[in-house]
């Protein structure tokens, strides 16, 4: 059944954000289901923030940084690596199918490419059902 | 009895009671040892189902706010635990969660990775010990010949007790740790200035790494992750430095670091430290960088020796996780 997914987006400063910034300015069209986060470096993604996004309801995280060897920071998008697939483990663990959380290195000059990535994943998201809210509260008897 | 006399002040009122929990909070209580009998004398036990024989229709009875303390201990599993949450916080003047189930859901929030019907499924159909062809399974409400028997509704889920009613204290541990059980109950005792409601007492604010004794390095990299049986360890060094994973970093302070004492590393009992409010996510972070590692496939290997990350980060504490708090 097809819907229309809500993904965050965590993008780097330097080099996923510049290059979302370009597919914008190059006007290229691309699914509006993602919503963008902007942090300095991806490395600075912490577990917490992916998990949070889908607490809130999020039907995809994307996680974008650097390509490696390019970080402005020289290492955190190894950093931002390391995390990532830890978190994965935990998240399929916690019953959050792979295809949801993401990770893509994007440089400045892919706009392309980062439009590219925005439609192939909302066009998965929407094919798979909606992501199942955790029942958080007993009904009362 | 001839010391009853001469306390000028009336006894307080003293509840201890158990949810889904394993006992061992209550017995924690009795750990005081001859620090109980100071206890008695201060405060009367007026409900504590694992000491004394007093029915939920008496404490039912029981008229609002009679009861100056209750220690609750145990996570909110069915409708039972639910109710005589809900009669403990009306009858309490200070109503704690009492260890890590209360406080953050403990280790039956660990059911919460699973559906009911997954663990039904499991309880009433697959286990290996199990024979049920007529697949019965526990109804609340059941009619038999000689009337109508309920037994408690089974939840989907497990939730902490600050997740059902107002709690004003929270004392953590697993169990908590006598002495600080002591502490707390003095200051309540004595009327001592108590903290602002909702604050975690009987702990500290930092981390468990402030005091542990264990020496530590600058080098913290590891190529991989052992589990404690795996590897012997060297008794004096730092459990991570050693590829162990140890939650002290992601864990508050207070229990007096007793795991690393003997040997074996922090499950995370005392829940996270005032910085940070979810201690898997926390620690998930710290262990991740600690991987030596910039290569994909490496990377991998590494996580791939931390066999259950969501058992061990979330060990207590899943139900008040980022993920799972209502």
């Amino acid at each position: 059944m097809n819907h229309s997914p809500t993904i965050i987006a965590f993008l780097c400063n330097w080099c996923a954000y510049t290059g979302a910034d370009l597919a914008g300015t190059s006007r290229l069209h691309y699914a509006p289901n993602v919503r963008i986060i902007r942090v300095m470096c991806s490395g600075r993604i912490e577990p917490a923030f992916v998990l949070k996004a889908f607490r809130e309801g999020a039907d995809g995280v994307l996680v974008c940084g650097c390509h490696p060897g390019d970080c402005h920071y020289q290492e955190g998008n190894y950093k931002c690596l390391r995390q990532f697939k830890l978190l994965q483990k935990f998240t399929q663990q916690a019953g959050i199918e792979k295809e949801r959380l993401r990770l893509e290195w994007i440089s400045a000059s892919e706009g392309q490419q980062f439009a590219e990535l925005v439609n192939s994943m909302t066009e998965l998201l929407s094919l798979m059902p909606r992501k199942k809210q955790k029942i958080l509260q007993e009904v009362e008897p | 009895m001839a010391s009853d006399s001469k306390i000028a002040k009336p006894k307080l009122k003293l509840a201890v009671y158990w949810a889904s929990s394993c006992g061992g909070c209550c017995v924690s209580v009795l750990d005081t040892h001859e620090k109980l009998l100071d206890i008695v004398a201060a405060a009367d036990p007026v409900f504590w189902p694992i000491a004394m024989d007093i029915k939920y229709h008496d404490v039912e009875a029981m008229e609002d706010q009679s009861i100056d303390l209750t220690l609750f201990n145990g996570a909110v599993r069915n409708s039972e635990n639910r109710h005589m949450a809900r009669v403990l916080r009306d009858k309490s003047k200070i109503l704690v969660a009492y260890g890590a189930c209360a406080g953050m859901g403990g280790i039956p929030g660990l059911a919460n990775f699973f559906t009911k019907e997954d663990l039904f499924r499991r309880v009433y159909d697959d286990s290996e010990s199990t024979v049920n062809p007529d697949r019965i399974r526990p109804m609340p409400v059941s009619e038999v010949p000689e009337g109508t028997l309920e037994i408690p509704g089974f939840f989907n889920r497990v939730y902490a007790l600050d997740q059902v009613v107002e709690v004003d204290y929270y004392i953590p541990g697993c169990p908590p740790q006598s002495e600080r059980l002591i502490e707390v109950f003095t200051a309540v005792v004595t009327g001592a200035n108590l903290p602002p409601k909702g604050s975690v007492v009987g702990a500290g604010e930092k981390t468990n790494c402030e005091d542990c004794l264990r020496i530590k390095s600058e080098n913290k990299k590891v190529s991989r992750f052992y589990r404690p049986w795996e590897i012997q360890e060297d008794k004096k060094s730092c459990f991570l430095e050693q590829g162990i994973i140890c939650m002290g970093p992601a864990t508050r302070s207070g229990c007096g670091v007793r795991c690393v004492a003997g040997n074996s590393p922090c499950r995370g009992c005392y829940g996270p430290p005032s910085t940070t409010d979810d201690a898997g996510a926390r620690m998930m972070a710290a262990i991740s960088s600690m991987i030596d590692s910039d290569q994909p496939e490496t990377i991998d290997e590494a996580v791939s020796t931390i066999a259950d990350p969501g058992g061990l980060f979330y060990r207590f504490s899943l139900p008040a996780s980022i993920l799972e708090k209502p």
